[in-house]
C-alpha cells in the first residue's frame, strides 16, 4: 500500500515479527478483506444478479489460480527447484478427492486428503532433485507429469466413471449447498486467503529461510547446517500439497474430476503465472494468477468492442472475420505481452508494483 | 399562431403514437441469443475453423429467410482454445447475455458444465463428443449429445463389418486401433461385449499421444494379428498417419472403418490425397458432400450478398456437421416458440422442451432421422457410412443404427454406477 513508515519504533519482538507492523497497513488489509467479503453483494447491487454471476466467475478462476501459483512459487521461486509437473499433482488431488467423495465424504475431509496424497506423490517425484538440478530436474518432473497422466488414464480403480472422469456433488457448508458462482466464491475465497496467509508465514519461518538458502547456493546452505535432503523434499511436499488442493478446488468448482484439465499445458500456464508475477514473492503469485486468468478475457472483450470500429472510413474487421481474428489475436498478444514484460521487468509484476510504491513513498519530496 | 402550434402538437402526438405503435411489436420481437463455443486455436483447431463457420452460415441462412417464427437468432461465438477454465468463462458470458441454449464444444468442457447447465436450466448440445452416458436424459436433463455417441458409433461399426462378411462374424479377427485417451477408450466396453455376442476376436492397439507414431501397431495388425477388419478411432493428425501406415504395409484400405473424427477431407489430404485412401470407410453423423439443398441455399445467400461462398464449404464433413449442430438449436427454438407463442420470451427450459420434441427434421438428408425424447437425448444413434471412391467420400449406406438394446443396457449400468 502507499504509506510511509516514519516515526514507528519497534520495542517488542512481537512488533518486530508482525506481518503488518504499521497500523495503516493493518487498516489497508482490513479494508481489502471487507471489500472482498462484500464483492458478490456489491456487484449484484451494481450490475444485477446475472451480470454479477459473470464477474464473480472471473474472480473465482483467479482465486483457484492463486492457490496453485503460490504452491508452484514455493518450489520454483523460493527453493529454486524447477517443476513442469505441477498440473499432474493437481490431478492427484482431484482424483483422490473425487474417489473419496464417492463414499459421501464432505469436502472438508476430501480436500485435505487430496492435498496430502499429492504431497506424498510430490515427495517421491522430488527425489531426483537431490542429485540433479536445472534443466535435468525439469525433464524429471516432466516425466512425472506424463507418468501420472498415464496412470490415471489406465487404472480404472483411480479414474472410475466413464471417460476417466468422476462426478462430485456440490460442496455443502452447514447444510447449505453452494452452487451459484457467488456462493462458490466464498468457498474459494476461504482457501485462497488461507493459502496466502500460510505462505506469507511459511516463507519468513525457519523452513522458508532454509528454502531461500538452498535456492541461492545449495552447497553453502549445506555447509551452514541446512539439511538439504529434508528441506528439498519438504519443498516438494508443500508445493504438491498446494497443487493437490488446487486440483480439489477445480474438481468441486466444475463438479467433475477430469484429467484433461490437468495436462502439460496447465503446468505451463502456472509457470507463466509465476514468471509474469514474479518468482519468490507471494504478491507476485497473486498478480501473476490474476494477469494470466484475466488477460484472454480482457483481450476478447476489447476486440469485440473495438474490432468492428471504423477507422478512417475503413471497417477494421467484419463480424465473420472477427471470429477468426479474436482467438489468433489473443494468442499473439498474450505471447507478446509476456516477452515485453520480461524484457522491461524481468522480476515480474511484483517488481513493477514495488517500483511504483517506492516512487510514491517519498512523493512529492523525492531526492 | 396558437392554432398552428396546436396543430403541430397534435401532429407530433400522432407521429409519436405511430412510432410507438410500430415500435411496440418490434420491441416484442426481441432477438433470441444462443451461445456458441468454438476452438479455432487450440488442440482441435482443424475441426473448429470449419465447424464454426458452418454454424454461423446456417444461422445466417435461417435469419435471412425471415428467422424462426419471425424471430431472429443471434449466436455469440467465444473461442475457448480447448481450455476448460475459458470454456466455463465463456458459458457464464453467454449466460450473462441471456443465452437460451449453448452449442458446446469439447469433451472436458461438456463434463465440467453438465451440472451447471442443469442448475441454470440452460440446455447444451455436444454432438460427436462428451460422454456416451449423457444420452440418458433423466440423468443429464440439460445435456443433449444429439448425434451418435462413441458407443453408438462402435456398435454401428461392428454392424457394418458384419454386413461386409455377409452377416457372420464368427471366428473373424477385428483390430481396434485407438487414440490412447479416455475418448479413445470409451467404445471398448461396447466392442468387448459385441465380441462375445458376435463371436469375433477383438484385439486392441493403443496409439499414445500425440498419435503421429503408429508404425509398430499397424505392422502388428497387418502382419502378426492379420486382422480381417480394422475399426479405427483416432483424432487430430493421427487418422492421416494411420492411412499412410496402412498403405505402407500394404493393408487393404477397404478393410478399415473409422469412427467420426477420422474421416474428414482434411485427413485424406494430409494422408497424401484421396486416391491413396481409396476404399477407406468412415462413419458420419451428418451428411457429407455438397449435394444438399441447404448447401445450395447457403451458396445462393452468399451470391446474393455479392460474395463468393467461403472455402470452408468445401470441407464438407465438418462444415455439414456445423450446419447439423446449429439446425438442432434452430429446431428446438422453433418448437419452443410454437409452444409459447412467437412473441414469447422463451427460457432455457422452454428450449430444453423444444429439443425433446425434435422429430422428422432432415434438411434434405443432411441430418439423420433424429427423434429426441425426454429420456433419449441422443436421438437414436444414427450414422451413415461414407467410403472413399475415386478420391472422394461417397455415400455407402443409408442412415442406420445398431444394437440399441446393448447401448441402452450400458447407459443404465453407467447410471447405476454413479
Amino acid at each position: 500500500m502507499f504509506h510511509r513508515e516514519s516515526g514507528y519504533f519497534k520495542t517488542t519482538y512481537g512488533a518486530d515479527m508482525a506481518l503488518y507492523p504499521l497500523p495503516i497497513a493493518q487498516w489497508s488489509v482490513a479494508v481489502l478483506a471487507v471489500l472482498f467479503l462484500l464483492l458478490p453483494l456489491v456487484t449484484t447491487e451494481l450490475f444485477g444478479a446475472r451480470n454479477a454471476e459473470y464477474y464473480v466467475t472471473n474472480v473465482n478462476f483467479i482465486l483457484i489460480a492463486i492457490v496453485g501459483a503460490l504452491g508452484l512459487n514455493i518450489l520454483v521461486g523460493y527453493t529454486g527447484q524447477i517443476s513442469i509437473g505441477h498440473a499432474a499433482f493437481m490431478s492427484v488431488g482431484a482424483y483422490t478427492a473425487a474417489n473419496l467423495a464417492k463414499f459421501g465424504l464432505p469436502f472438508w475431509v476430501t480436500l485435505p486428503a487430496g492435498g496430502l496424497m499429492a504431497a506424498a506423490i510430490g515427495v517421491v517425484v522430488g527425489i531426483p532433485s537431490l542429485r540433479i538440478k536445472g534443466l535435468y530436474l525439469a525433464i524429471a518432473t516432466l516425466a512425472a507429469q506424463l507418468i501420472i497422466e498415464w496412470i490415471i488414464n489406465h487404472v480404472p480403480a483411480i479414474s472410475g466413471g466413464s471417460q476417466a472422469s468422476i462426478e462430485v456433488p456440490r460442496p455443502t457448508v452447514f447444510g447449505f449447498t453452494l452452487s451459484a458462482q457467488r456462493e462458490l466464491y466464498y468457498f474459494l475465497l476461504f482457501f485462497a486467503v488461507a493459502s496466502i496467509v500460510l505462505t506469507l508465514n511459511l516463507v519468513r519461518s525457519r523452513i522458508g529461510r532454509a528454502f531461500i538458502a538452498i535456492r541461492d547456493q545449495d552447497i553453502a546452505a549445506e555447509i551452514i547446517g541446512i539439511n538439504i535432503f529434508r528441506y528439498k523434499l519438504t519443498a516438494f511436499a508443500i508445493s504438491s500439497f498446494y497443487a493437490g488442493v488446487t486440483g480439489v478446488l477445480y474438481t468441486y468448482y466444475y463438479g467433475v474430476a477430469n484429467y484433461e484439465n490437468f495436462q502439460i499445458t496447465t503446468s505451463i500456464d502456472y509457470l507463466a503465472m509465476i514468471i509474469i508475477g514474479g518468482q519468490g514473492s507471494v504478491l507476485g503469485s497473486i498478480f501473476g494468477a490474476t494477469f494470466v486468468s484475466l488477460l484472454p478475457t480482457a483481450i476478447r472483450e476489447f476486440m469485440q468492442y473495438f474490432g468492428t470500429m471504423q477507422i478512417f472510413g475503413m471497417q477494421l474487421f467484419t463480424e465473420a472475420e472477427l471470429n477468426n481474428v479474436i482467438p489468433a489475436m489473443r494468442l499473439t498478444v498474450f505471447g507478446l505481452l509476456i516477452i515485453i514484460f520480461l524484457v522491461l521487468e524481468p522480476e515480474g509484476l511484483n517488481r513493477l508494483w514495488r517500483n511504483i510504491r517506492s516512487y510514491f513513498r517519498v512523493w512529492p519530496f523525492s531526492y | 399562431m396558437k392554432s398552428s402550434s396546436n396543430r403541430t402538437r397534435i401532429l407530433a402526438t400522432a407521429a409519436a403514437a405511430g412510432v410507438l405503435g410500430l415500435a411496440a411489436p418490434a420491441a416484442a420481437q426481441k432477438e433470441i441469443v444462443i451461445g456458441l463455443q468454438c476452438d479455432r486455436t487450440g488442440a482441435t483447431q482443424t475441426v473448429g475453423v470449419v465447424f464454426c463457420p458452418g454454424n454461423h452460415d446456417y444461422l445466417a441462412l435461417v435469419n435471412s429467410t425471415g428467422g424462426v417464427e419471425g424471430r431472429k437468432i443471434r449466436a455469440m461465438e467465444i473461442d475457448h482454445e480447448y481450455k476448460v477454465p475459458q470454456g466455463i468463462e465463456s458459458y457464464e458470458r453467454h449466460k450473462k447475455e441471456g443465452a437460451v441454449s449453448i452449442l458446446l464444444y469439447g469433451t472436458p468442457h461438456t463434463q465440467a458444465l453438465a451440472a451447471k447447465m442443469a442448475e441454470d436450466k440452460i440446455p447444451g448440445t455436444s454432438p460427436g463428443f462428451g460422454t456416451a452416458a449423457s444420452a440418458d436424459g433423466k440423468r443429464y436433463p440439460y445435456l443433449f449429445p444429439v448425434a451418435a455417441t462413441y458407443w453408438s458409433q462402435a456398435a454401428a461399426s461392428v454392424k457394418f463389418v458384419k454386413d461386409q462378411f455377409k452377416g457372420d462374424l464368427k471366428g473373424k479377427k477385428i483390430a481396434y486401433l485407438f487414440y490412447d485417451n479416455p475418448a479413445g477408450k470409451e467404445p471398448l466396453a461396447i466392442l468387448e461385449d459385441l465380441a462375445k455376442i458376435e463371436g469375433f476376436t477383438l484385439k486392441t492397439f493403443a496409439v499414445p499421444a500425440p498419435g503421429v507414431e503408429m508404425g509398430p501397431q499397424v505392422l502388428d495388425i497387418a502382419d502378426r494379428f492379420e486382422a480381417d477388419f480394422v475399426i479405427a478411432h483416432l483424432f487430430g493428425r493421427s487418422p492421416s498417419v494411420s492411412i499412410k501406415e496402412f498403405k505402407r504395409v500394404g493393408y487393404k484400405m477397404s478393410k478399415v472403418v473409422s469412427l467420426v473424427w477420422g474421416g474428414a477431407e482434411a485427413d485424406l489430404e494430409a494422408a497424401g490425397g484421396g486416391a491413396l485412401a481409396e476404399g477407406y470407410h468412415t462413419i458420419q453423423f451428418a451428411g457429407v458432400g455438397t449435394d444438399y439443398q441447404v448447401h445450395r441455399d447457403i451458396a445462393e445467400m452468399y451470391k446474393k450478398q455479392g460474395k463468393q461462398p467461403p472455402k470452408e464449404m468445401n470441407s464438407t464433413v465438418y462444415y455439414n456437421r456445423g450446419i447439423f449442430h446449429m439446425a438442432t438449436h434452430v429446431e428446438a427454438i422453433r418448437n419452443a416458440l410454437k409452444a409459447k407463442g412467437a412473441n414469447a420470451d422463451i427460457t432455457g427450459e422452454d428450449v430444453k422442451n423444444g429439443f425433446e420434441q425434435i422429430k422428422g427434421v432432415t434438411l434434405g438428408g443432411l441430418m439423420p432421422p433424429l427423434e429426441l425424447t425426454a429420456s433419449d437425448h441422443e436421438g437414436g444413434g444414427w450414422v451413415q457410412i461414407f467410403t472413399v471412391k475415386g478420391g472422394k467420400l461417397t455415400k455407402q449406406s443409408d442412415w442406420f443404427r445398431a444394437y440399441p438394446e446393448l447401448i441402452k443396457k450400458h447407459i443404465e449400468a453407467d447410471a447405476k454406477k454413479s
